[in-house]
């Protein structure tokens, strides 16, 4: 008996309480920057694309819910030809995030993207690339890689010595 | 044997090798670069350092490479001292200093022996904080990359083209930290095994550039173990496939055939496979017989082109069945147990059907072997006689750059230089060459080895052959009016021979000349007279003509004459190409008479535009299948990858026409081994085939083996932008294999190896964990059967008639065909890169000829030859033979199968046409 009219007090008392429910969707909570929701392909602070098809995300997905295939441009830079992500399998471990060598997929807080079937949750990259560079501003991948591109020469890039003059015998 | 103590644990290795190869054999991971298997050691890189100890008191010990140290009995080291671990952490780090930071967009990553050596040591952070080093790239050609900056000087590269592959146009460069590897200056590399320096390479330096127009990561790849189709030589490759594409050829140990290294034409020349040409569904096409002038073809479900064609069989008034060289086995024989043996023709031409069937003949029913291409490498005296080996049989031609060594190592052993010690061993033996002898109608790119080489007409070259045989053997019949030249030439070429520990004649189907082969076949049984082994190695002209040619079966001349006299109507055309075989007029005579033509092929060629039915036929990588190569050695290659379309294996559709046409043994052929099996009951020279592989039954723990690596990639959404719904992985009936991820992850028997990859080892020198000892056999001896094996006889049946020495015609030219690596294969030519390279059709003169008729190199010339009229510029080729000209074999427009022929020459009056 006791304990009945205990439990209606403290539930009596919840009406004074903090509210945590919140009104989604009129209320958004808050998602913190390193929130592991919708994977995106992000661009250099040039606005060329980051990614440069390595094919070290697709390994590290446990999954194996992301597919490309490299190109590479006449100057000899690589991008994806076609970048699909299977959301209907991706588990957001943010793993393809930390194999990626040129920041170029990240998670973003996004996490609205529910569909009535599967076959909308396949991304093309058309889908995931953005135009800045979400969450790392200045990391630009050819500008330290010694691959050479369109107006970038070897020896151009950081921390790199001009050609060795192969003709020369000076030490 | 030896007993080595390897961190105090005794180990038994063999005598006479370096600690290095003795580490890597009993299995311990010694880091290494400038060290190859093939190759052996120069102590470049300094990578492999192990520490030494005097005896087991010594706890200091000293640091030595363990490349340059030999595995003697009693022998103190250790791998895993921590000041030698310290040391070789050291070492990769200098190599690191300048090595670009670009692993994301190298084709190397993920096979790469740079990055697996710096897990294995360890170095995790670049210390040296200055500029690195930057270098200029160079074009290479169409089938390589070039990416200085990656480089890290282990000369593995230039030690392979210059040392082991005999080029001449790449070197090392410059001085002090900027040498640098490439040619002189930016141009096509001109050696025929420059695709192999993607494989020598220990980082991405070289790449494969056709793969890096479709590039994928070696885990990406599905793969299996597959033959190369481009020559008769049967090198094992491992081709890889992603997204229904054919991406890549891979190099496949097999100990005894191509070990190490293929030819760029084998490497290069798969991209037929994806080809706009291929065949991919049933054709129906209507006929004039049929009074359907509509045209058009359409294409049709694979039953109703089946029941179409069971029609054409049960109403014709006779069928006969063409096989083909480049079709398996198990395709050749279905075709004949539909046709039935007597209409079975073999589809090949008259001269290469008796040529082939006379090499069989010689190796089978005299007492000369042929040999492996690991015997080649040994032998110690060789004469080439009438064959371009380098385009014809290239990676033969390798093994006999290593027979030209075998004479003067023995200068190198007497001065006690271990022959592991490569760089010594060159210091010894300098320029020296073994006995190596050349006749050929043309000069050839082997003359650098050869101190005599002698052009003649395919004739002379027999005789000179014949000749040989008489100095070897007085009772054979002596060569009469010989000049005294080649007589002398003759004799010490004979003496040579007589000498050597392990003669080696080769010769082959090039010259178009049954002389020649006698001839050589003569001089091979008079030095195993005595009963001391000779070796004697033909050159076959595809990849299954010696398959072909044991399954019997007349020559495509008999085809035409049947359907001539009228005792057939209906044809059955596998996988060829018949105007490639025969003259155009001979051909179209053919088709035009036979009232239904069916073809299975996996490309549309002249031949398949004229048939009424085309059913499209798998590719290699697409099929499972046997093929003999030129040694006798019946070898299994495996499916690949499933097409798509209606393509499927060639023998599945002669069984769907069997059954179709109610023959019912025919519903038992589910897979090649049921095929296999009824061939080796047909033909017992097969019965070792069903030995070759394990039955498609075989099972590891239960498992089969999978095609894909454990981290292939992708599987939930390579096809979701078709379906999201995974499809189920294709099943194969047909062999141990999965087309799966899921299965056996460790080292399956040797014919079914489908990649080259162990923990840590993700390079193609993971092969050494997949041999029994380091250049050795694979673990379970290397796979492929020998079908032929020499006959002990007591009278050996000598050849006895020589030929007359050839006399030029006044007006006239004996035409002989002239190989090219590029071009003179049939498929191989699909590949961008190799029509790049090959040539456009030519006339071949040397250069007093051309004098002689006033032409000069690039002037049109009038070729009138089998009745054929071509226009074409004339060519000089060095060493052709005055009266003998020379065709391009194999190129579009230039019949190769009616060569050696007469002809006659006429100058066009100056008009130069732009072709």
């Amino acid at each position: 008996m006791f304990s009945l009219i205990r439990t209606a007090w403290d539930i009596f008392l919840h009406a004074f309480r903090r509210r945590v429910t919140i009104q989604y969707p009129e209320v958004k909570s808050y998602i913190p920057p390193r929130w592991r929701g919708r994977i995106i392909l992000s661009r250099d602070p040039d606005g060329g694309e980051r990614c440069v098809a390595c094919y070290l995300c697709a390994a590290a997905c446990p999954v194996d819910c992301i597919a490309l295939q490299a190109a590479e441009d006449e100057y000899g830079r690589r991008y994806p030809a076609f970048f699909r992500i299977n959301f209907s399998r991706c588990i957001f471990c943010g793993y393809c995030e930390e194999a990626c060598p040129t920041y170029a997929i990240q998670l973003t807080p996004d996490y609205e993207m529910c569909e009535y079937t599967r076959q909308p949750l396949v991304y093309e990259k058309e889908d995931l690339l953005i135009d800045g560079t979400g969450k790392y501003h200045d990391y630009n991948y050819y500008k330290v890689a010694g691959l050479t591109i369109k107006d970038k020469g070897k020896g151009e890039a950081g921390n790199e010595a001009p050609p060795v003059d192969v003709r020369s015998l000076m030490p | 044997m030896a007993t080595i103590y390897i961190d105090n644990k005794p180990y038994e290795v063999k005598d006479g090798n370096n600690l290095l190869h003795a580490c890597l054999s009993l299995g311990f991971n010694v880091p290494y670069f400038c060290w190859h298997p093939a190759m052996h050691s120069v102590g470049a890189c300094r990578q492999c350092a192990v520490k030494q100890f005097k005896d087991e008191k010594d706890t200091r010990g000293r640091i030595v490479m363990s490349c340059m140290t030999p595995a003697s009995d009693g022998t103190r080291i250790s791998i895993d001292d921590p000041e030698v671990k310290a040391f070789r952490a050291s070492i990769i780090e200098w190599f690191m200093t300048n090595h670009p930071h670009d692993c994301p967009v190298c084709d190397e990553g993920g096979e790469c022996h740079l990055q697996d050596m710096t897990q294995m040591t360890g170095h995790v952070y670049r210390r040296f904080r200055f500029k690195k080093r930057t270098y200029n790239n160079q074009y290479l050609g169409p089938f390589l990359t070039h990416e200085m900056n990656r480089c890290i000087q282990c000369y593995r590269c230039v030690r392979f083209y210059r040392d082991y592959a005999g080029g001449r146009d790449f070197d090392v460069f410059a001085s002090h930290n900027h040498v640098y590897f490439g040619r002189h200056e930016d141009g096509v590399l001109q050696n025929e095994f420059s695709g192999n320096l993607v494989e020598v390479c220990p980082t991405g330096v070289f790449d494969d550039k056709t793969f890096n127009k479709h590039y994928t990561r070696k885990w990406d790849l599905q793969t299996a173990p597959s033959i190369c189709v481009h020559c008769g030589v049967g090198c094992n490759t491992i081709p890889g496939e992603r997204y229904g594409r054919l991406r890549r050829i891979r190099n496949r140990y097999n100990g005894e055939v191509n070990r190490y290294f293929l030819c760029d034409r084998g490497r290069y020349g798969y991209e037929f496979v994806n080809s706009d040409r291929r065949i991919r569904r049933p054709l129906l096409r209507p006929t004039p017989h049929d009074g359907d002038s509509s045209g058009g073809e359409s294409t049709v479900a694979g039953e109703e082109a089946l029941r179409h064609i069971a029609d054409l069989l049960y109403f014709g008034a006779g069928v006969i069945g063409i096989g083909s060289p480049r079709a398996s086995l198990e395709a050749n024989f279905a075709l004949r147990s539909l046709v039935g043996p007597e209409h079975f023709y073999s589809g090949t031409s008259d001269t290469d059907s008796r040529l082939v069937a006379m090499i069989i003949d010689i190796l089978s029913k005299g007492p000369a072997r042929s040999p492996s291409l690991l015997e080649v490498e040994s032998a110690d005296a060789v004469f080439v006689l009438g064959e371009d080996v380098t385009n014809t049989a290239p990676v033969l031609a390798l093994a006999l750059r290593r027979s030209a060594r075998q004479k003067p190592m023995e200068a190198a052993r007497k001065q006690h230089i271990p022959c592991w010690d490569d760089a010594a061993t060159r210091n010894a033996i300098q320029d020296a060459k073994g006995p190596f002898y050349i006749a050929a109608p043309y000069s050839t790119r082997l003359e650098d080895l050869s101190a005599h080489s002698y052009h003649a007409a395919p004739d002379d070259l027999a005789r000179l052959g014949f000749a040989v045989a008489h100095e070897l053997n007085k009772a054979l019949p002596y060569v009469e009016g010989l000049p005294e030249q080649v007589r002398s030439l003759a004799g010490s070429i004979a003496g040579a021979l007589k000498d050597a520990q392990r003669p080696l004649i080769v010769s082959g189907t090039g010259c178009g000349s049954e002389a020649v082969i006698q001839a050589a076949a003569d001089i091979a049984w008079a030095l195993s007279n005595g009963g001391r082994r000779a070796d004697l190695c033909f050159t076959a002209p595809e990849c299954n003509s010696l398959g072909l040619g044991l399954m019997g079966g007349h020559s495509l001349d008999g085809a035409f004459r049947a359907v001539q006299e009228g005792a057939a109507d209906t044809v059955i055309i596998l996988e060829n190409d018949l105007y490639r075989r025969a003259d155009e007029g001979a051909v179209n005579n053919f088709l035009g008479r036979v009232k239904h033509a069916v073809i299975i092929d996996h490309l549309t060629t002249p031949t398949s535009h004229k048939a009424e039915a085309a059913l499209p036929a798998a590719a290699f990588a697409e099929a499972d299948g046997t093929l003999v190569n030129s040694e006798g050695r019946a070898q299994r290659f495996y499916q690949v990858f499933v097409p798509e379309g209606g393509i499927q294996e060639s023998w599945r559709w002669l069984r769907d026409i069997m059954i179709t046409t109610r023959r019912a043994y025919a519903r038992e052929w589910e897979n090649p081994d049921a095929v296999m099996a009824a061939l080796a009951e047909a033909l017992p020279v097969f019965k070792q085939i069903q030995d070759i592989a394990p039955p498609a039954g075989f099972r590891i723990a239960g498992m089969k083996i999978p095609r894909q690596h454990q981290r292939y990639s992708g599987r939930t959404a390579m096809f979701a932008d078709i379906t999201v719904f995974e499809p189920r992985p294709p099943k194969d009936p047909d062999s141990p294999l999965s087309f799966t991820m899921e299965g056996y992850q460790g080292r399956p028997p040797s014919p079914l190896i489908p990649r080259f990859w162990s923990p840590g080892w993700n390079s193609v020198q993971a092969v050494n964990k997949f041999q029994s000892e380091v250049g050795g056999p694979l673990h379970g001896g290397d796979p492929g059967k020998r079908l032929l094996e020499p006959a002990e006889v007591k009278e050996i049946p000598f050849f006895k008639a020589i030929p007359g020495a050839f006399v030029s015609r006044k007006g006239e030219w004996l035409f002989i065909p002239v190989y090219h690596l590029f071009g003179s294969e049939e498929m191989s030519i699909l590949s961008p890169g190799i029509a790049e390279l090959s040539p456009r059709p030519y006339l071949g003169l040397n250069l007093e000829e051309a004098n002689n008729l006033q032409v000069s190199a690039g002037e049109e010339i009038e070729v009138n030859v089998n009745g054929a009229v071509y226009q074409l510029p004339v060519r000089h080729v060095p060493g052709l033979p005055a009266g003998v000209a020379g065709l391009p074999a194999g190129l579009p427009g230039v019949h190769k199968a009616t060569l050696p022929a007469w002809g006659s020459l006429s100058k066009t009056s100056g008009m130069v046409e732009v072709v």
